[in-house]
C-alpha cells in the first residue's frame, strides 16, 4: 500500500464527514417545517393554553432553532442523542436495540442475496442470450417488480399459513438463541433477497458483458481458457468497481429502506420506530433515526469508493 | 344416540378421548362436524377452566412510543394489557352492570352527591403491599391532576374533595351524579401503589398477571400473580404475552399459522373468509361505538331542520349496514345511544329511508344548489365508498350532494368539529350521561354537531342527578327523540367490534363496553387441554 491511496482514503472519509455535517443540518431543517406543533401532539386536542406553554418551556421550544440546532449538534458529538418526547425513554439505549435488529435482518439477507445476485450473474454472462440466461433475468426481474408486499404476503401465505414452516411473525427479543433468531427473519429476509436481486444480477452482468467485449478477452479466449476460467480471471475482476457500488446501494437499502417489510412481518427494526414518531412528532428521535440512516448511506458509499480505487490497479498504481 | 355423543364429549373434556376418534365416532353416528365441535365446546366449558399454559394475542393498536402509564393508555394494545395487569375499582359487566373490583361497595348520599367507596380487604400488590384506601385516593387525585396528563382528567373533573376514611374512600362531588360509579370503570383509572405518583410507569397494580415484558411497539409479557385476590376466577393461564400486529393481513396470518391464540379489529370485509378456517371462531359484540355523519345546527345551510330531517330520511340506513359493515353493525337512529346502553328505551321509532318526503322537505327548506360532504379513509374504515351511497341515496330525494375527500392526515384537526359537514367516529361512552355530556351540551369542546340548546343542557344535568332509575329512563328517552328529530347528527349505524380467537380458547365473552371481552380476553380465556 502506497501513501497516495492512504491520502484518497483520507479524503473520502474527510468528505464523508463533511456530508453528515451538513445532512444534520438538512435533517434539523427538514423536522422544523414538518407540520404540526410538537407541544400540541404530546398533549393532544384538550390541551390548555397554560399547559402548552409550560411543556414547550419545558422541551426549550421558544429558543431560536440555531440555538437547538447547536445544542443538539453538541449532544451527538457527545454521543447523547437525547431522550424521547413521547415516552421519556433514552433513545440511544432503544435505538440500539433495533439497530441491532435491523442490521441483524439485513445481514441474513444479504449474506444470501450478494453471491447468488454475483454467481447468477456469472452465470447468466457464460450462458448469455441463451435459455438459461433468458430464465434467470425472466425470474429476478419479476420478483423484483412484484411489489415487497406482495412477496411478503405469498411467502406468509404458502410458507406460514398452508406450510406452517415458518412463522408468519418476525417478533425477535434478547434471550432468543440464534437459531431461533434465524428461523424468525426467514421468510422477511427471503423476501428481501427477492426484493434486492435483480438489481445486483443485472449489474453484475452489465459489467461483465461490457469488460467481454475488451481485446484481452478476445485473446484469453483464443489462448484457450474455458469461458468460466474468462470470466472469473480476466472479466470480473475488471468488473468489480461497478458491481461493488451495486451491492453498497443494495446493502443501504436493507437497512434504510425496509419499512413495508418490517410491517409486514411484524420486525422490531428501525423502520417501524421511525415511522411511529414520526406520526407523534417526536422530533429527537425522527433525527436521530435520520442521522444514522444518512450515516449508514454515507459509509456504505465510502466503502464502495474505497473498493473500486483498490480494485483499479490504473487508481492504485497513479502515474 | 345424542346420549352417547355428550358422554363421549364429556370424556373428551376430561382427556379420556381424543378430539379426533371424538370427532370420528359423531361421523360414524352420523353427526356434522359443526355440531360434533360445538358439543366438544360445551362440554369443556362445563368441565371449568383449564389452568396453566400460554396465552398469546396479537393486536392492532401499539407504537413504539407507548408507555405503561395508565393515565396515557389510549390505544389498543395498552388497553389490552392494563387489563392484565391493572386492576380498577370497578368494571363493567357483560350485561352492561357493574362488577366490585377493588370497590367492595359503593353508595351514595340522597343528593348523588357524595359517595363512599368501601375498599376490599385483602388485595394485595405486585409488591406484596395492601391496597388502602389512601391508594386508592392517591389514584385519582393523580389522575384529576393536569399535571398528569390523563385521559380520565375529563371525568374526575367533577369531583370537588376526597379523602381516605378507615377502610372506605369518600368522594364528594360539585354537583349530584348518579353515574359516579360508572365512571369508576373507566380503563385509566387503574389502581397504583400511591397513585402511581412515584413511578407511574412502573406496572404495579393489583391485576391478575405481573408485568415481565415491557417492548413498547413490540411486544408485552405477563406473569401469573399469586396472590392476585380472585385467582379462582380469573387469569387462568401461567403466562400471557401481547404481539403488537398493527398490520390486519399479518394478524389474521399469525392467528390462521398459531403464533397467537386470539387477535383484534378483524376488517368486515374478510370476516366471511376467516369463518371458513378450520379451528377459528370469529367473536363479535355488538358495541356502543358508531360512524356519524355531522351537521353543524348553527350554520347554514344546517341551520335549517327541515334540511337536517330532509338528509336524515334520504339515508338508506339498511343499504348502508349491509354494504359498508356486511351487517356486522346495527342500523343507527339519529342519536348517539343504542340498547349497548344502561336505560335506553328499545321503543323509539326506527327512522326508515323515505325519498318522498325527503324530497317534500327539502323543497319546504328553500335550499338549493348541492351540499358539500367531506370525508375521509382515516373517519372510519369504509368511510369514503359510505359517503358515495349516501350521496347516491341522497340523489333519489332530488338532493345533490357533492363529496370531498380529505387527506387522512390533518383530518382530526382541520376537518372534523371544524367543517359544517363530515363523515366521524364515536367509541361510545360506559353510560348515556358521559356520551351526552362529551358531544352534545353547549360547553362540550368535542360538541361536533355544533348542538346548543340550553333546555338540553339542563336535561342532561337533571338526569345525571337523578337516582331513581325509571324516572331516568324517562327522562333519556326524551332527550333521545329531541335529538333524533331535531339534532345535527345523522347516524346511518352502530358497529360491532369483531374480534377472533383460535384453536381451543374457551371462555371467551362477549361485552358490549370494548373489544376483546373489554380487554379480558387474556384473563378470561383458557387453552383447552
Amino acid at each position: 500500500m502506497s501513501s497516495p491511496i492512504l491520502k484518497l482514503i483520507v479524503q473520502r472519509v474527510a468528505l464523508g464527514i463533511v456530508l453528515l455535517f451538513a445532512v444534520s443540518l438538512l435533517i434539523f431543517v427538514g423536522t422544523e417545517i414538518l407540520p404540526g406543533d410538537v407541544a400540541q401532539s404530546i398533549l393532544g386536542q384538550t390541551a390548555t393554553p397554560q399547559a402548552l406553554a409550560a411543556l414547550r418551556e419545558e422541551l426549550g421550544l421558544n429558543d431560536p432553532a440555531y440555538v437547538r440546532y447547536l445544542r443538539w449538534l453538541g449532544g451527538v458529538l457527545s454521543g447523547d442523542l437525547g431522550t424521547a418526547l413521547t415516552s421519556g425513554h433514552d433513545i440511544a439505549s432503544s435505538i440500539s436495540d433495533r439497530l441491532a435488529n435491523t442490521l441483524f435482518l439485513a445481514a441474513c439477507a444479504a449474506v444470501v442475496a450478494v453471491p447468488l445476485a454475483i454467481l447468477l450473474g456469472l452465470l447468466a454472462v457464460r450462458y448469455r442470450n441463451g435459455p438459461v440466461d433468458k430464465a434467470i433475468s425472466a425470474f429476478a426481474l419479476a420478483s423484483t417488480s412484484f411489489p415487497e408486499f406482495f412477496i411478503g404476503y405469498l411467502l406468509v401465505f404458502f410458507f406460514a399459513v398452508k406450510w406452517q414452516f415458518f412463522p408468519a411473525i418476525s417478533t425477535v427479543f434478547d434471550g432468543m438463541s440464534f437459531i431461533d433468531r434465524l428461523h424468525a427473519v426467514a421468510l422477511p429476509a427471503t423476501a428481501l433477497t427477492l426484493v434486492v436481486l435483480a438489481h445486483m444480477m443485472r449489474m453484475t452482468r452489465a459489467a461483465i458483458l461490457n469488460v467481454m467485449q475488451s481485446a484481452y478477452i478476445e485473446t484469453a479466449e483464443l489462448k484457450g481458457l474455458r469461458p468460466l476460467e474468462v470470466i472469473r480471471k480476466h472479466a470480473f475482476p475488471n468488473a468489480i468497481a461497478p458491481v461493488v457500488n451495486v451491492v453498497m446501494l443494495n446493502l443501504a437499502y436493507l437497512i434504510v429502506g425496509v419499512v413495508v417489510v418490517e410491517v409486514i412481518f411484524v420486525y422490531p427494526g428501525m423502520g417501524q420506530y421511525l415511522v411511529d414518531h414520526v406520526a407523534k412528532r417526536d422530533v429527537p428521535v425522527v433525527q436521530a433515526v435520520g442521522l444514522i440512516f444518512a450515516a449508514v448511506y454515507i459509509l456504505l458509499n465510502i466503502v464502495a469508493d474505497i473498493s473500486a480505487i483498490l480494485a483499479n490497479p490504473r487508481l492504485r498504481h497513479p502515474k | 344416540m345424542s346420549n352417547e355423543l355428550e358422554f363421549l364429549s364429556q370424556r373428551v373434556a376430561k382427556g379420556r378421548l381424543t378430539r379426533r376418534d371424538f370427532l370420528g365416532r359423531a361421523a360414524a353416528l352420523g353427526v356434522t362436524a359443526t355440531v360434533a365441535n360445538s358439543m366438544l365446546a360445551a362440554a369443556a366449558r362445563a368441565e371449568g377452566p383449564v389452568k396453566g399454559g400460554m396465552l398469546k394475542a396479537g393486536l392492532q393498536g401499539g407504537e413504539s412510543s407507548n408507555v405503561l402509564d395508565p393515565a396515557l393508555n389510549l390505544s389498543q394494545v395498552n388497553f389490552n394489557f392494563g387489563k392484565c395487569w391493572g386492576e380498577l375499582l370497578v368494571e363493567l359487566a357483560p350485561d352492561g352492570s357493574l362488577e366490585h373490583r377493588i370497590a367492595e361497595s359503593i353508595g351514595s348520599s340522597d343528593d348523588a352527591k357524595v359517595w363512599t367507596m368501601k375498599i376490599r380487604k385483602g388485595v394485595e400488590f405486585h409488591d406484596g403491599k395492601s391496597v388502602t384506601p389512601e391508594d386508592v385516593v392517591a389514584t385519582l387525585e393523580r389522575h384529576a391532576d393536569e399535571a398528569s396528563k390523563s385521559a380520565a382528567l375529563g371525568i374526575l373533573s367533577g369531583i370537588d374533595s376526597m379523602k381516605a376514611s378507615g377502610d372506605e374512600a369518600i368522594i364528594t362531588l360539585k354537583e349530584a351524579n348518579a353515574d359516579f360509579p360508572y365512571l369508576m370503570a373507566d380503563y385509566h383509572l387503574v389502581i397504583q401503589p400511591n397513585g402511581g405518583k412515584d413511578n407511574p410507569n412502573a406496572g404495579i397494580s393489583a391485576g391478575p398477571y405481573k408485568v415481565t415484558v415491557d417492548e413498547p411497539g413490540v411486544r408485552y409479557g405477563g406473569e401469573k400473580f399469586a396472590n392476585y385476590w380472585q385467582g379462582d376466577k380469573l387469569g387462568h393461564a401461567d403466562q400471557v404475552e401481547i404481539i403488537v400486529i398493527n398490520d390486519p393481513t399479518a394478524r389474521t396470518a399469525a392467528l390462521q399459522g398459531g403464533q397467537v391464540n386470539m387477535v383484534n379489529r378483524v376488517e368486515p370485509k374478510i370476516v366471511d373468509l376467516i369463518k371458513r378456517v378450520p379451528g377459528v371462531t370469529v367473536q363479535t359484540a355488538s358495541g356502543r361505538g358508531f360512524y356519524p355523519f355531522n351537521m353543524f345546527c348553527d350554520t347554514a345551510p344546517f341551520d335549517n331542520n327541515d334540511l337536517r330531517m330532509a338528509l336524515k330520511l334520504a339515508m338508506d340506513r339498511e343499504e348502508l349496514l349491509e354494504k359498508i359493515l356486511r351487517g356486522y353493525g346495527t342500523v343507527g337512529n339519529d342519536f348517539p345511544i343504542n340498547e349497548a346502553y344502561p336505560l335506553f328505551s328499545t321503543d323509539i321509532e326506527l327512522r326508515k329511508f323515505d325519498p318522498e318526503k325527503a324530497a317534500e322537505l327539502y323543497k319546504k327548506s328553500g335550499h338549493s344548489g348541492s351540499i358539500l360532504l367531506r370525508t375521509s379513509d382515516v373517519a372510519f374504515p369504509g368511510a369514503v365508498d359510505a359517503a358515495q351511497l349516501y350521496q347516491q341515496s341522497c340523489a333519489k330525494a332530488g338532493i345533490t350532494i357533492e363529496i370531498k375527500r380529505e387527506p387522512g392526515d390533518g383530518y382530526w384537526s382541520e376537518v372534523w368539529n371544524k367543517q359544517p359537514f363530515s363523515l366521524s367516529y364515536w367509541g361510545g361512552r360506559a353510560t348515556q350521561d358521559q356520551m351526552y355530556s362529551t358531544a352534545y351540551v353547549s360547553s362540550a369542546d368535542w360538541n361536533d354537531t355544533r348542538w346548543k340548546r340550553p333546555e338540553f343542557d339542563k336535561m342532561v344535568a337533571t338526569a345525571r342527578g337523578e337516582l331513581d332509575q325509571d324516572k331516568r329512563k324517562a327522562m333519556y328517552r326524551d332527550m333521545a327523540e329531541i335529538m333524533r328529530d331535531e339534532g345535527g347528527l345523522i347516524v346511518p349505524f352502530f358497529n360491532q367490534y369483531i374480534d377472533a380467537s383460535g384453536k381451543g380458547v374457551q371462555g371467551w365473552v362477549a361485552n358490549p363496553a370494548q373489544e376483546m371481552c373489554n380487554g379480558h380476553a387474556l384473563v378470561r380465556c383458557w387453552l383447552e387441554a
